[in-house]
């Protein structure tokens, strides 16, 4: 059955326009489309946090929203986020502390991760899980993960 | 809440969902006409309509995008009390000033609901009118008794929380309506309290509990099809005689994982958490 609807949007700066199946939610269309894979594909039901991408500022899951509602809408991943610079200082941090093993959940959890350094001065160890509560890792226990967030907000952000 | 505890019907080892057509509503009277369609079904933020779609738990033929409508986006003061437009997302609830003044219960759940990127996108509309018995706002409103405000092309009609929920994700919205705002009195006492295995999965239960110079309206939620208002223990003037008569607000279904008087002690222990909040002098 055909039902693609003319979706335009900004992908990393990039406009975009694509027909595009209603059911195809954001992240399949990101990897499959535009061939952006940086962002994974886990649960595809809103619980893993792999797909996380930011939508008009505000981090959001891929799999939780169609591409179709995308229209008009600025979308970041994590290639443009790395190409900018903007995750630098994340990136460095989770290298330096092997905050990551497999990496599947590293591009979602620096998105995370970096929303919580734009919304919030000087969040506590606490405040750092909660955050990223909603982004699984299988592979480190997380300690490594919150030791280099918390080393990029005591060393200043941005 | 997330869909964590869902069994998924995996095929291929991926959830797609399946083929449906979708309108994106440019104004509400558009709205009205295409949720008349065969099959239609209204997608706000799409936290909880997605994951279903995903995992095929629900087929509709047309999905009424009501995301775009700027009307049910706005949250104001009006004589009917803190007024919430259906489309304000919980992050929008728990930063907004207004609400922190006049329904601070609803922004001490947010924190509850999910994580930070589900929460960018939910709205308050999208979970009442869903009804999850294990719902943080479902019981915020079931304590506060707000309005449901329920419109269709015809006009609106106004349905008090007590009388909204019917039953497991049943609520009293007729076919042709949609929900476009709830509205909140004033009440400034107020606690949410959830006991979870891992922060923000499904609350084994919870309470939303209000008090001003009228009483105390104590709600839980985990205990049963539609959240459960405990007028019983509400009444009470000590936490001994509230918890006695808490068992006969309750009588939660056994879970998975907890029996019935598991849960029901459970709701206890977050009663005698709220108490001494809820009882100090106005």
């Amino acid at each position: 059955m055909e039902h693609a609807v003319e979706t335009t949007l900004t992908v990393n700066g990039q406009k975009v326009t694509r027909r595009i199946e209603p059911r195809m939610h954001l992240v399949d269309f990101l990897r499959e489309e535009l061939g952006l894979v940086g962002s994974h594909l886990g649960c595809e039901h809103g619980v893993c946090g792999a797909c996380t991408v930011r939508v008009n500022g505000q981090i959001v899951r891929g799999c939780l929203m169609l591409a179709v509602q995308a229209d008009g809408c600025t979308v970041d991943t994590i290639e443009g986020l790395s190409d900018s610079g903007e995750l630098f200082k994340l990136q460095r941090a989770f290298h330096e502390h092997n905050a990551l093993q497999c990496g599947f959940c590293t591009p979602g959890m620096l998105l995370a991760a970096q929303d919580l350094l734009l919304s919030k001065k000087a969040p506590t160890r606490e405040e750092i899980r909660e955050h990223i509560s909603g982004n699984y890792c299988r592979c480190t226990g997380y300690q490594a993960i919150v030791d280099a967030i918390e080393e990029v907000i005591s060393h200043g952000q941005g | 809440m997330t869909f964590g505890i869902l069994a998924a019907k995996t095929r291929g080892g991926s959830l797609k969902a399946p083929s449906f057509a979708y309108a994106r509503a440019k104004s509400l009277a558009e709205a009205f006409d295409l949720i008349e369609r065969p099959g239609a079904k209204i997608l706000a933020g799409g936290q909880s309509l997605i994951p279903s779609l995903n995992m095929r738990l629900a087929s509709p033929e047309l999905l009424v995008d009501i995301g775009g409508l700027a009307p049910l986006k706005a949250i104001s003061v009006e004589k009917g009390g803190l007024r919430i437009g259906a489309l304000a997302t919980h992050a929008e609830i728990q930063r907004s000033e207004l609400v922190a003044s006049h329904a601070p219960l609803l922004a001490q759940a947010v924190p509850h609901i999910a994580h930070p990127a589900i929460r960018n996108r939910g709205t308050l509309g999208g979970s009442l009118a869903l009804a999850d018995p294990a719902a943080e706002y479902p019981a915020c409103a079931l304590a506060l008794n707000c309005t449901i405000v329920l419109q269709n092309r015809k006009g609106e009609r106004r349905v008090p929380a007590s009388t909204f929920f019917k039953g497991l994700f049943d609520t009293d919205i007729r076919p042709g309506e949609i929900l476009a705002a709830a509205e909140f009195p004033r009440v400034e006492r107020s606690v949410f309290l959830e006991l979870t295995r891992r922060h923000g999965d499904y609350a084994i239960v919870g309470l939303a509990g209000v008090a001003d110079a009228s009483g105390k309206r104590i709600a839980f939620l985990g205990v049963g099809a539609t959240p459960v208002l405990a007028s019983h223990a509400s009444k009470e003037k000590s936490l001994d005689a509230a918890e006695r008569a808490l068992a006969k607000d309750l009588n939660p279904p056994a879970d998975l994982y907890h029996s019935s008087a598991t849960k029901l002690h459970l709701a206890k222990v977050l009663l005698s958490r709220a108490w001494n909040t809820l009882s100090k002098p106005h």
